[in-house]
């Protein structure tokens, strides 16, 4: 009988220590669910969703502190996404955090810019470049379009402009079969 | 399966030696109508321009040129108007003298209908060369050649248009087995590598040998199809005349899609150049015939690619090959060629392959292999696409050995990841499945939606990649400078203690001397002096007044108050 204990007893300290050393040797580096839901926002970093970017939004997702329809730049298809990854069910995006809008990026007039630097110290991803008194312009391919630039602008010369589809980025139409009206098939 | 093919290479004195040459087989493909015999029954025709020209600077692979003319600008004929942006460019040249009239957007040979920049040219009808320097690319290093051959806009002309220097390198090893020389010319209807071949055949055969040089390939194979014996004859009399050994000419069963990279490759060695891998990993590089006469001019005569042949062909009177300027409109070609009245639209390529044009008034560029003259009676409208039954018959015939119907699937439902598990990107959109489909779904119209919007999500995806990037170096730069200026300020802050101290241990000092007591006291006596004159000043006209003086003076001062508090919400606070 005290055998039987005892040997019970070895197992469970040998599994405990075999079980304590995997938990120091292959601990795992921050939070991998908030690495996958970062890797699925689109990094505008706009703060749209009420949290001050999209890492810090990530982490309340991941702590379910936030639901998943607060990201209007990642729109539909960001919270099917999400949905998918967090075995959730696909919501409406909430509209007291925005609508979801066309990709644009901020555009700067020159000519009323009076160099005040306080745009370059909205953007959070650095796509402004000038100095004071200098004239400033975005990076356009830089920008993410996150709009922060536009309410700091003294002068209100940052305007977002949609981004217009070229040869490059145009991209094919899912195939559709066009239907004709029956009077003109027969005719 | 293997298929002997017959090749011929030179005998000592000029006898055609024949030997059996094993060829391979590769999976599927189809015998499409080829109808190309009403195309070669006339010589090249060479067409200058003679209405303004309108040249895309983006017209290969990579990179959109930056234009360096502007308009006003007069140039000769092969003078660069577009600079390669980076490597993976190409130059763009004049394709005839004349006047840049404008640097500006217009509708691009796309199937979007969208612009792009275009240089428009106002020919002077002189057709006058920029001086020409052939390249002597033995006494150049690889670089120089390369750079030579990006700056003379040579790009792949069997109608991919990557550009060729980036091709010219002999990858790993440091040298090739085979050089292939691609002139199957698969697609039905176009001719235009057929006539080039049975023309120019001693142009392809300097430029092979040329290449064969710069790639270190032990031999060149030229494959040809065997439904082009003109072009065969053509080609094995200029090799016999022009004695260049390691050049053989191959002759290659008929069957479409013979002239795809990979499968001309493995028709001809073998090989089967696995997903991801590229065929110079297994010591093969492959380029159209069209291609290599295009280093043979750029290198051997100094000219830019400012022409290629295009087959005009359809549903006109007279199908032919011109050799046209690039920028010229298609409509102006095809209306050479006596177009049928129910003409109603233009494709650039071959049926199989080929896009549909926006408009008929879009330039020529060097991707334009053919232009295609389309009714409603030559191609009719595809009957209504009718559900997938599974028959697998698209799988028999896929020369890429894919499974189109599961391509389908994914690509409908819109699952992309599972498309490209299932190597959407090995697809050439060759069109086979389509041909063969029995419910006539338009498949390679629904691989290509799947693969622009993968391109398109991956786009994004490093785009946001970057910006996280961006946006974690800001925090990072943001709390650095915190620190430093924590650093800063407690460093001033030391410092301003330091001083307070020495001022205290000054003070801690003896007493002044006489010299600055009595300085001190003639101060504050000169102080003292001034304010009692202060003092002492009354005004003059406020003194013995009259009461109805006092009176209107404190009328006055009310209105003044009135007026103030009137005024107070729009003038700044009183100090």
């Amino acid at each position: 009988m005290i055998a039987a204990i005892l040997v019970m007893a070895l197992g469970a300290v040998i599994l405990g220590a075999a079980l304590g050393f995997a938990a120091v040797k292959f601990r795992v580096e921050g939070d991998p669910l908030v690495e996958k839901i970062d890797a699925i926002l689109p990094q505008t970093q706009c703060g749209q969703c009420s949290y001050p970017g999209c890492k810090p939004y990530a982490q309340a997702i991941a702590k379910g502190e936030a639901d998943i329809n607060q990201c209007p730049p990642g729109g539909e298809e960001g919270i099917r996404k999400l949905a998918d990854l967090l075995g959730r069910e696909v919501k409406e995006l909430s509209a007291e955090h925005g609508i979801e809008k066309p990709k644009s990026v901020a555009f700067i007039d020159e000519q009323v810019c009076i160099g005040c630097t306080l745009c370059i110290q909205a953007c959070p991803v650095d796509a402004i470049v000038g100095a004071a008194k200098q004239m400033h312009t975005i990076v356009a391919d830089q920008c993410t379009g996150c709009e922060l630039c536009v309410p700091p602008c003294p002068v209100n010369c940052i305007s977002m402009e949609p981004l217009a589809e070229d040869v490059e980025s145009w991209k094919w139409k899912y195939p559709v079969f066009t239907l004709t009206p029956a009077s003109k098939a027969s005719a | 399966m293997e298929v002997s093919g017959i090749h011929a290479h030179p005998g000592q004195q000029g006898i055609c030696m024949k030997t059996l040459r094993r060829l391979f087989d590769f999976h599927g493909g189809i015998k499409p109508d080829y109808r190309k015999e009403s195309s070669t029954g006339d010589p090249i025709t060479v067409v200058s321009a003679s209405t303004s020209l309108v040249i895309p600077l983006h017209q290969s692979i990579g990179g959109p040129p930056r234009p360096i003319v502007c308009a006003g600008d007069r140039v000769l004929k092969g003078q660069r108007i577009g600079d390669a942006d980076g490597n993976v460019s190409s130059a763009v040249h004049a394709s005839t003298s004349g006047t840049v009239t404008a640097v500006e957007m217009r509708l691009m040979p796309h199937t979007s209908g969208l612009s792009a920049l275009c240089v428009i040219i106002e020919p002077d009808g002189r057709d006058e060369w920029m001086p020409l320097q052939p390249f002597d690319f033995r006494a150049a290093t690889p670089t120089q050649t390369r750079d030579y051959l990006r700056d003379a806009g040579v790009v792949g002309l069997g109608g991919a248009v990557f550009p060729s220097h980036l091709k010219l390198s002999p990858g790993k090893q440091g040298k090739l087995d085979t050089l292939v020389i691609n002139g199957a010319e698969c697609e039905p209807f176009i001719t235009c590598d057929d006539v080039l071949m049975r023309e120019r055949a001693e142009g392809i055969i300097k430029g092979t040998a040329l290449m064969r040089e710069m790639l270190a390939a032990a031999t060149a194979l030229i494959g040809i199809e065997d439904n082009k014996p003109e072009a065969i004859a053509a080609m094995n009399q200029a090799l016999q005349q022009s004695g260049i050994a390691h050049i053989e000419v191959v002759v290659v069963p008929t069957r479409y899609p013979a002239g795809g990279a990979k499968q001309l490759i493995r028709v001809l060695t073998g090989i089967e150049v696995p997903h991801g891998k590229r065929s110079t990993d297994y010591g093969v590089q492959c380029f159209n015939v069209g291609t290599a006469y295009a280093i043979h001019e750029a290198i051997d005569l100094g000219k830019p690619l400012i022409s290629r042949i295009v087959t005009v062909a359809g549903n006109v009177g007279q199908a032919r090959n011109f050799e046209v300027p690039f920028g010229m409109s298609m409509q102006n070609l095809a209306d050479r060629c006596n177009p049928r009245p129910d003409t109603d639209r233009l494709i650039m390529g071959g049926p199989m392959m080929g896009v549909l044009m926006p408009a008929a008034d879009v330039p020529v560029v060097k991707a334009t292999n053919c232009v295609l003259v389309g009714s409603p009676k030559l191609f009719p409208p595809p009957p209504p696409e009718m559900p997938c039954i599974r028959c697998g018959e698209c799988a028999k015939v896929c020369p890429a050995d894919l499974q189109p119907f599961e391509l389908y699937w994914f690509s409908r439902a819109k699952i992309f990841g599972k498309a490209q598990e299932y190597n959407l990107f090995d697809c050439i959109e060759c069109g086979c499945c389509a041909y063969v489909c029995p419910s006539h779904i338009p498949l390679v119209d629904y691989y290509r939606f799947a693969k622009s919007e993968i391109w398109a999500r991956e786009k994004e995806k490093t785009s946001a990649d970057e910006a996280r990037e961006r946006y974690e170096f800001r925090l990072l730069r943001e709390e650095r400078e915190k620190q430093e200026k924590a650093a800063k300020l407690a460093a001033k802050t030391a410092a301003g203690r330091e001083k307070a101290a020495a001022a205290i241990a000054d003070a801690e000092k003896p007493a002044e001397t006489p010299e600055q007591a009595a300085k001190k006291a003639l101060i504050s006596a000169a102080l003292e002096r001034a304010r009692a004159e202060k003092a002492s000043v009354v005004p003059e006209n406020t003194g013995n007044l009259t009461s109805a003086q006092q009176a209107e003076i404190s009328a006055i001062e009310a209105r003044r108050a009135e007026i103030r508090e009137m005024a107070k919400p729009h003038l700044p606070p009183d100090d």
